[in-house]
């Protein structure tokens, strides 16, 4: 390992530390070494993983936690590359993404350039898409909703809907926004 | 206490049944045509018959009601917006004879708080209106028990006939039309339901909870409002394969900020009541969450809530 020094604003990037990461895999052969890979090859040192077979997410996947010890930095890399690699990152340690948001969308969201409209989410600073879902609205020509779960980092969860609504209403698409702080 | 009863709806003659039970005498009984007053007590009977007969409860102009003896006027007319003629009026003859007022019409609370309650401390009569949110759920009083200043937010479902469509939406699988025509041959939903699906009944009900949260001040216009007729079957089926669900939520913030809309909850969230239920959510300084749920409509429900009310006044 070469060690890393980014001369950044975070002045502990280089200890390892011990991160947790909640994952969501499909019950397919060799997802779970799918998943693992992107770890061990960042610089993850896995320490435990627990494959929770029997329990499913309320999407009927399986919940996987993994405990890895990496720096800061290599945290951040190692999660982007499973998303890269097409897994569901639930949770990724409480610094990181503190905070999880899901909103819908419905409307036009096809007719009104659906990518551009994730794309506008995505670059806010405040904000990463983490998982998003799309169905049409039977029977109605140019109708859709879509869900999209929203990572955002502490405390601005607030900024991350202000700008889906921003990038809603310029489409005219009507957003469903969650209940925050009023989940019993 | 004597009870006149302006308004023959649902409510107003849920009151003048009940009266009796909760120890009330109806003195004077009126809807917007016609009024029958008897100091001895209006034969409730009689007057529902020449309702039905005439159109109106009794030969008497409607003002004689207003002029009439009685302790307490229970003001039942149907809600209006803007000025909330004539139901402000109601109050204000009332409060200008010294009577107490105890309302179930949202209007004259929800759009002209400030002058109900200026006309309320010039006169020896007060004003109540516990029937105003939450139908038969006692929010007003809870607030009031706890005392406005330790109760920081509120937030609910108020309108049941929102909640109807939306909770059978998401069970059935079905479109919004599809369930508005099946509640309204349930009689869930009423012939115009637009003030019940666009949010403006909820908007009323959270500007009133405002009002009694914060001192005063707010109207519907305050209120940001989002209905729920945009709000289509696939969106629900989105929401329900993450084990969420949508309710058409009113909140007032510790922040003084009032917003109805739809929002995403868990599917277990204690606001995800189903049916014509109705919920209230307090956050207090010192007793943590209180959640109240029950009927919040209906007219014995409702009348319920007046009675309960009324029996809250000082003796004149």
């Amino acid at each position: 390992m070469v060690p890393v020094s980014d001369g950044g604003p975070e002045g502990d990037a280089d200890e390892r530390q011990a991160h947790t990461v909640r994952l969501e895999l499909v019950d397919e052969p060799g997802e779970l070494l799918n998943a693992l890979h992107p770890i061990a090859e960042n610089g993850g040192n896995l320490l435990s993983v627990f494959h929770e077979r029997g329990s499913l997410t309320p999407r009927g996947h399986i919940p996987v936690e993994v405990d890895l010890e990496c720096t800061a930095r290599q945290f951040r890399t190692v999660i982007e590359s499973l998303r890269d690699a097409g897994v569901n990152v639930i949770q990724a340690g409480t610094e990181q993404y503190g905070e999880e948001v899901t909103v819908l969308l419905a409307g036009p969201l096809v007719g009104t350039d659906l990518s551009d409209t994730l794309s506008r989410i995505e670059a806010c600073a405040s904000a990463s898409v983490v998982d998003f879902s799309l169905t049409d609205e039977q029977g109605v020509d140019d109708v859709s909703s879509a869900r999209l779960r929203l990572a955002a980092t502490e405390g601005s969860t607030d900024a991350a809907l202000d700008c889906v609504r921003d990038v809603a209403d310029e489409k005219d698409l009507h957003v469903v926004e969650p209940l925050v702080g009023g989940s019993a | 206490m004597k009870l006149a009863v302006i308004g023959a709806g649902a409510v107003g003659r849920s009151v003048v049944e009940l009266a009796g039970d909760y120890g009330h005498d109806v003195t004077a009984f009126a809807d917007s045509t016609g009024a029958v007053v008897d100091a001895g007590g209006v034969n409730a009977e009689a007057a529902f018959a020449h309702k039905e007969r005439v159109g109106s409860v009794g030969e008497d102009d409607p003002s004689a009601a207003l002029g009439a003896e009685y302790d307490c006027l229970v003001e039942a007319t149907p809600t209006t917006l803007g000025d909330a003629h004539p139901g402000f009026e109601h109050v204000e003859a009332a409060l200008e004879r010294d009577r107490h007022v105890v309302l179930a019409n949202k209007g004259p609370v929800a759009e002209r708080y400030d002058d109900v309650m200026a006309l309320a401390a010039a006169s020896d009569g007060e004003v109540r209106f516990e029937a105003t949110v939450g139908g038969a759920i006692p929010v007003i009083a809870t607030i009031e028990g706890m005392d406005p200043s330790h109760v920081t937010a509120a937030r609910g479902v108020l309108n049941g006939t929102a909640n109807f469509v939306l909770s059978r939406m998401a069970a059935e699988g079905l479109g919004y039309e599809h369930v508005l025509a099946e509640a309204q041959d349930l009689g869930v939903a009423e012939a115009d339901p637009t003030f019940d699906v666009d949010g403006t009944d909820a908007a009323l009900k959270c500007a009133i909870l405002a009002n009694v949260l914060h001192g005063g001040g707010y109207s519907l216009a305050d209120v940001a409002v989002q209905g729920i007729t945009d709000v289509p079957s696939s969106a629900l089926d989105l929401a329900a394969e993450d084990g969420r669900t949508v309710r058409l939520i009113g909140e007032v913030t510790a922040d003084g900020d009032v917003r109805v809309g739809p929002r995403l909850v868990t599917a277990n969230d204690t606001l995800a009541v189903s049916g014509t239920q109705n919920i209230v959510q307090l956050e207090t300084t010192n007793a943590g969450r209180l959640n109240i749920s029950g009927r919040g409509a209906g007219g014995p429900e409702t009348a319920s809530a007046v009675l309960a009310d009324v029996g809250r006044l000082p003796e004149r």
